[in-house]
């Protein structure tokens, strides 16, 4: 077994770790963090890919910067523990083994289709020079469309979050 | 270089560096007292040992020594690794500083710096970015109305001035072209017209240094931007609830993240160990290291004689300073910086 293997298979677990504990949690503070290791774990896999830019980005924007949101929420709003409710003992009996047989269908289907067994590690575009060369050469359109799509989302939220005297311009 | 040898060098460089930096921490706390003392008309520490010099030895035993309080009412896993985090997250980001060329011992090129990897500043901006969450959990599992408002405005404060210090640093990124420090310092060696160094700072990089400055003060939450901790409003913030060596925990966290922005803004605006070297072969191998650890210490100087001079910002001040001007006058920088580049 190669050490990459042997990190690959630290990292995913992690990974699936952090995930279901990020459902099991009682208290939202003790999902956010598991969410923030499954970010982090997973910049470790894309590190392992060789797309180091990619993993930068990941921790800082998804582990550093919307996950401080999300705490900054939390503990804005002071939320305490869920409560617990009775009854889906349907959700539990039907729930859990159709979740598990459709990721193995997922799973199946996205290795049968794409017909690749492994990566080489350096195979992929990963430095910043590379994705620079995709994102402001290759795809320039698709890159500027995204953009100003982000933005109209962004004034959307400004305008959504605003008081509504300023929307309408009059004061009643 | 066979693995072991690797190893082996890996961990010394490790120790070596893990040690200057607590050091330094503990030295720059007494440096502030010191310095602050005597803007202030005071003598500052004076009594243990030759001008109050083993002052942070003292502080250190004394912390060990107090009573490790834990309040009744907090919540308790995040209470204690929250100081873990600020402190380790601090640490972390020292592992891709340069300090200076490469020296050679026993037949072997070894880099003055635990590990130079190519996205080198991304990683500190990552690992600082998630420098936050001691801070923020902190004050919230303190369970305490003053340590919650001390998080809640530590992390706000934190994700508004990380984005203009992020485009502060796209600037000095498009002049060098790599994100590797060792890359960006090699970038910046030479000379203007023979005397004026090729520094970024002199290299149309002022502006950006300038918006650097400040939101690295912010940062790191030093005065004028220490409103997480503001003394007159909430006790201690994030920290009221936190004693003996948690408490010096955030502190080591606060001076090594203020030493670790000190040591970027030397590599990136102020070409890091590049200065004039003379004398004998010994003295040409360590003056580069001379030349960063004074730049790094008149930024830390600079950091406590404003500490000693200026006020506290109210917080819509801080708020309007940093997404009304820092972050507009960060993307002009940057357009201008890329038109000159691209011209």
């Amino acid at each position: 077994m190669s050490f990459h293997l042997i990190l690959f298979l630290a990292f995913g677990a992690v990974c699936v770790g952090g995930a279901v504990n990020l459902l099991a949690q009682r208290h939202p503070i003790n999902s956010a963090l598991s969410l923030i290791a499954v970010m982090a774990a997973l910049a470790g896999e894309y590190l392992l890919l060789g797309a180091e830019f990619v993993a930068a980005v990941q921790v800082i924007v998804y582990a550093g910067a919307i996950m401080v949101l999300f705490v900054f929420v939390i503990m804005l709003l002071n939320a305490g523990e869920e409560e617990e409710t009775k009854g889906s003992r349907i959700a539990i009996l039907i729930g859990v083994p159709g979740m598990l047989i459709a990721s193995v269908l997922m799973a199946w289907v996205v290795l049968r289709r794409s017909g690749t067994e492994s990566v080489e590690i350096g195979a992929l575009p990963g430095p910043p020079t590379d994705i620079a060369q995709l994102l402001f050469h290759n795809f320039l359109l698709p890159f500027e469309v995204t953009s100003v799509l982000i933005l109209i989302a962004i004034m959307g939220a400004v305008v959504l979050a605003s008081k509504p005297e300023s929307r309408s311009g009059k004061v009643d | 270089m066979p693995i072991g040898i690797f190893i082996l060098v890996s961990v010394i460089k490790s120790a070596l560096i893990l040690f200057v930096l607590l050091t330094a921490v503990a030295y720059t706390v007494w440096l502030e007292r010191k310095v602050v003392g005597r803007m202030q008309n005071r003598w500052g520490p004076t009594r243990v040992g030759p001008f109050g010099l083993l002052q942070p030895a003292a502080d250190g035993l004394k912390f060990l020594f107090k009573e490790d309080l834990t309040p009744p009412h907090v919540y308790k896993p995040l209470f204690l690794a929250a100081p873990l985090m600020a402190v380790i997250f601090a640490l972390t980001s020292i592992s891709v500083i340069p300090f200076g060329n490469s020296i050679r011992l026993f037949g072997y090129d070894i880099p003055l710096q635990i590990t130079d990897v190519n996205i080198g500043l991304l990683l500190i901006l990552g690992v600082t970015s998630m420098g936050v969450y001691g801070v923020a959990l902190a004050g919230w599992s303190s369970n305490n109305k003053y340590s919650l408002l001390g998080g809640l405005r530590a992390s706000a404060q934190m994700v508004s001035y990380e984005i203009a210090l992020g485009l502060s640093l796209v600037g000095v990124l498009i002049q060098s072209g790599s994100f590797s420090l060792r890359a960006i310092v090699d970038a910046q060696g030479g000379r203007f017209l023979g005397f004026i160094p090729r520094w970024n700072i002199f290299h149309g990089q002022f502006i950006g240094f300038f918006i650097y400055l400040m939101a690295a003060y912010a940062e790191t939450n030093r005065i004028p931007f220490d409103l997480p901790e503001a003394e007159t409003e909430l006790v201690a913030g994030y920290h009221t609830e936190y004693s003996s060596m948690k408490f010096a925990m955030f502190f080591m966290a606060e001076y090594a993240n203020m030493i670790t922005v000190a040591c970027l803004a030397t590599l990136l605006f102020f070409g890091g160990w590049h200065g004039p070297l003379f004398g004998p072969p010994l003295m040409q191998a360590l003056l580069p290291v001379f030349w960063f650890a004074a730049k790094v210490f008149c930024f830390l100087f600079l950091y406590i004689w404003v500490r000693g001079t200026l006020p506290r910002f109210r917080y819509d001040q801080l708020m309007d300073f940093g997404w009304k001007f820092l972050l507009p006058l960060a993307i002009a920088n940057l357009v201008a910086t890329a038109i000159a580049v691209a011209w």
